[in-house]
């Protein structure tokens, strides 16, 4: 029983890190094409917004809050200010956002130094059996669920979610019917960042609060991302799960190093037979054909 | 590291090889004509100021402590140069940032000797950096302090390793542990040269105290996640775990085992005398971590020194003065009494005069260099954190000496020339 419920820790552990972290940089890929290297320093951006709110009295969840959106609108004014000038130049993209991280951490340590003191992870612990388990983790777990179920509406009953689907579809057409294309990938490139902030603040109790934070995701994110694909809502989640399930396993049995060796193995094995990851996969099987007329 | 990282040390690569093809050529240029120009050479260097050469991290990972050395090293050099300086001629500090990359640190290794000609090296943190500057200046026969704690074992005729080794920190700390906790252990270790040479001293050690290592783990220094480590221990039940964790990422292993209730005793030769943990985390995060240290700026008081008050009239906002910023200020100290000695600043005499039991007064009492193993005679202090984190000291070693290099590895240094690491059996 004991071993049951450590397996099940362990990966709600696991694949929560992996979903947090990559969320962000999912819906910015999915939705725009675009690859956000500064999405590391937009969690340590979070991360900082939410611990010197929390160390300042803020309770944690209005300073996860915070972090969540001023992140968020960072992104947006980076949208406007760098992004909107490079759509469809991909590799001008990653330059330009890696330079704005580098700009991020390195601005981070001249203004506040290496380090600074962390905010402690609540919730306290339990124990089953010999073992005992942090809440806080537990929590991590059922914030990332409750975030997927926000996203799935977001983009499935809202307007903005019906508007931003059709500027990803056919950008030309979207306009035609009156969509302010333009606006739509700023929002969009606001809410991914806003994920990536509340990321950050997330894991901020858990973690050394330094300029070089992001660093520690940022393997895990693009990992997640790859094996997902382009498609954030579903790929993101079975790209966790999955990998996830593999790193926990792994971990367990043979320790951190072998656990991680498995999570890459894993990730090369999957875009080697996945070239487009798993969301493209389940598209191409939503799209075959049903009967023998559309079968050719 | 990320993704962005690979790209860097791949673009860092290529230059590094295009350099040395260049700076061979300059040196061998260097070296035809320095045989005709010897005395307008000698003469050139005479006159001008003393370059301290100061290699370190004061950006990236290793930052936090990079930054407490580099703030000792000038205030060593601005209190020197306040006395008169060295031989009557001024120093000054040609510092170069290596960015917590080891590529740098031969980039920057190379610039400093070949390029500004440093008198004296002080360089490194990590042993990594360490070892991947080492044949370079053994090459070029420069003398070159590494003023930080270590692994131990490098006998080497033109390095000075003044920081603490496990002779010091290792062999009188587990008798002290034992005799309060028990005898069996757990270690969890970064899986590089430091991590596992510092555990295999752990594990000689214990075994020859009658203790028992019941579990190991080595642990990439990129992972920061470390739930499944957590429940491993805990279910091994070990009555004190040695922690050899290092960096940034490593570092979010003490609240996470807070957050998971985990209560067992810690025992590591390298947190909170050098990256202030204590401070950095909320309490009670590293309650019950003990540490052997050569300073920490809590025992200043205790030291009877000023020596945290005289970085912060220099450095107002020093977030820490810890044990690796007293090992720089010394380092640089006993090279300046070693070339006043001498007479000179030229590499082999500066070099015999350090072998002469050149003792310094640091902030943590006399530090003398040992001429077998040039490693250092020091005080160390066994201190641990309480639950509110403050600095408790349990114990003080005096003058312990880095005999194991001389004694059980026969390195004689101011006999036998040699350049080898030393590892325990």
């Amino acid at each position: 029983m004991d071993g049951v419920f450590n397996a099940l820790y362990q990966f709600q552990v696991s694949f929560s890190l992996l979903l947090l972290s990559a969320i962000g940089l999912a819906v910015i890929f999915g939705m725009m094409g675009v690859i956000n290297l500064a999405h590391g320093e937009f969690m340590m951006l979070g991360a900082y917004i939410t611990t010197i709110a929390g160390t300042n009295g803020a309770p944690l969840a209005l300073a996860m809050l915070l972090g969540a959106l001023g992140v968020g609108l960072f992104g947006a004014v980076m949208e406007i200010v760098v992004v909107r000038r490079l759509y469809g130049r991909l590799l001008d993209t990653v330059a330009a956002t890696w330079a704005v991280g580098l700009i991020l951490s390195q601005g981070t340590l001249i203004l506040t130094g290496p380090s600074m003191q962390g905010i402690s992870s609540p919730f306290g612990s339990f124990s089953v059996g010999a073992t005992s388990y942090s809440w806080y983790r537990v929590a991590l777990g059922l914030v990332s669920v409750a975030l997927l179920i926000g996203l799935y509406l977001l983009f499935m009953k809202t307007k903005y979610g019906l508007r931003a689907r059709a500027t990803i579809q056919n950008p030309s057409i979207a306009r035609a019917l009156g969509v302010d294309t333009p606006r739509m990938y700023t929002i969009t490139f606001a809410l991914g960042s806003a994920l990536a902030g509340l990321a950050g603040g997330l894991f901020a109790p858990t973690a050394t609060i330094v300029p070089f934070f992001g660093v520690n995701y940022i393997v895990e994110a693009f990992v997640t991302v790859i094996v997902g694909g382009a498609n954030a809502l579903v790929g993101t989640p079975i790209a966790a799960a999955l990998l996830g399930a593999v790193n926990a396993a792994l971990g367990t049995e043979f320790g951190l190093y072998i656990g991680r060796v498995g999570l890459l193995l894993t990730t090369i094995v999957i875009i080697r037979v996945l070239p487009d990851g798993i969301s493209g996969l389940i598209d191409r099987w939503r799209m075959r054909p049903t009967d023998s007329r559309s079968g050719r | 590291m990320g993704d962005g990282d690979i790209g860097t040390a791949a673009a860092t690569q290529t230059i590094t090889r295009r350099r040395l093809v260049r700076d061979s050529a300059l040196t061998a240029g260097a070296l035809a004509l320095a045989s005709q120009i010897d005395i307008t050479y000698a003469l050139a260097q005479d006159e001008g100021p003393i370059k301290v050469g100061w290699l370190g991290d004061r950006t990236g990972d290793f930052s936090v402590v990079g930054i407490q050395k580099f703030n000792a090293a000038n205030l060593a050099v601005n209190e020197l140069n306040e006395a008169g300086g060295v031989l009557g001629r001024e120093l000054t500090l040609v510092a170069e940032d290596a960015q917590s990359d080891n590529q740098r640190y031969q980039q920057m290794t190379r610039k400093l000797i070949l390029q500004d000609q440093v008198d004296v090296l002080h360089a490194g943190f990590t042993s990594a950096s360490r070892e991947a500057i080492r044949p370079i200046i053994d090459q070029n026969q420069v003398l070159y302090f590494y003023n930080n704690q270590y692994e131990g074992g490098v006998c080497d005729s033109w390095v000075f390793p003044t920081g603490a080794v496990p002779d010091h920190q290792v062999v009188p700390f587990v008798p002290a542990v034992m005799e309060r906790f028990g005898n069996r252990f757990y270690t969890i270790a970064a899986d590089y040269n430091f991590g596992q040479l510092t555990a295999d001293w752990f594990k000689t050690t214990i075994e020859a105290q009658g203790g028992e290592i019941i579990g190991e783990e080595f642990i990439p220094l990129s992972v920061s996640q470390f739930s499944t480590s957590i429940t491993n221990i805990q279910n091994a039940a070990p009555d004190v775990l040695i922690v050899l964790l290092v960096g940034i990422a490593q570092s979010s292993f003490y609240e996470q085992k807070n957050a998971a209730g985990m209560q067992v005793p810690m025992a590591t030769t390298i947190n909170m005398g050098q990256g202030y943990e204590h401070l950095r985390f909320p309490p009670p995060a590293l309650n019950n971590m003990y540490v052997t240290v050569n300073f920490m700026e809590e025992l200043a008081e205790q030291l009877e020194t000023d020596f945290p008050d005289r970085i912060r009239a220099l450095y107002p906002d020093a977030e820490y003065v810890g044990m690796e910023a007293a090992a720089e200020y010394e380092g640089i100290n006993l090279w300046a009494l070693a070339a006043e000695a001498a007479g000179t600043t030229e590499q082999d005499a500066v070099r015999q005069a350090l072998e002469t039991n050149i003792t310094f007064e640091g902030p943590a009492g006399p530090v003398t260099i040992d001429p077998a193993t040039h490693h250092t005679i020091r005080n160390i202090f066994l201190v641990h954190a309480d639950e509110e984190h403050n600095i408790v000291l349990d114990d003080t070693f005096e003058a312990v000496r880095p005999d194991w290099l001389s004694q059980e590895m026969g390195c004689n240094l101011a006999e036998t020339p040699d350049n080898t690491q030393y590892v325990p059996e």
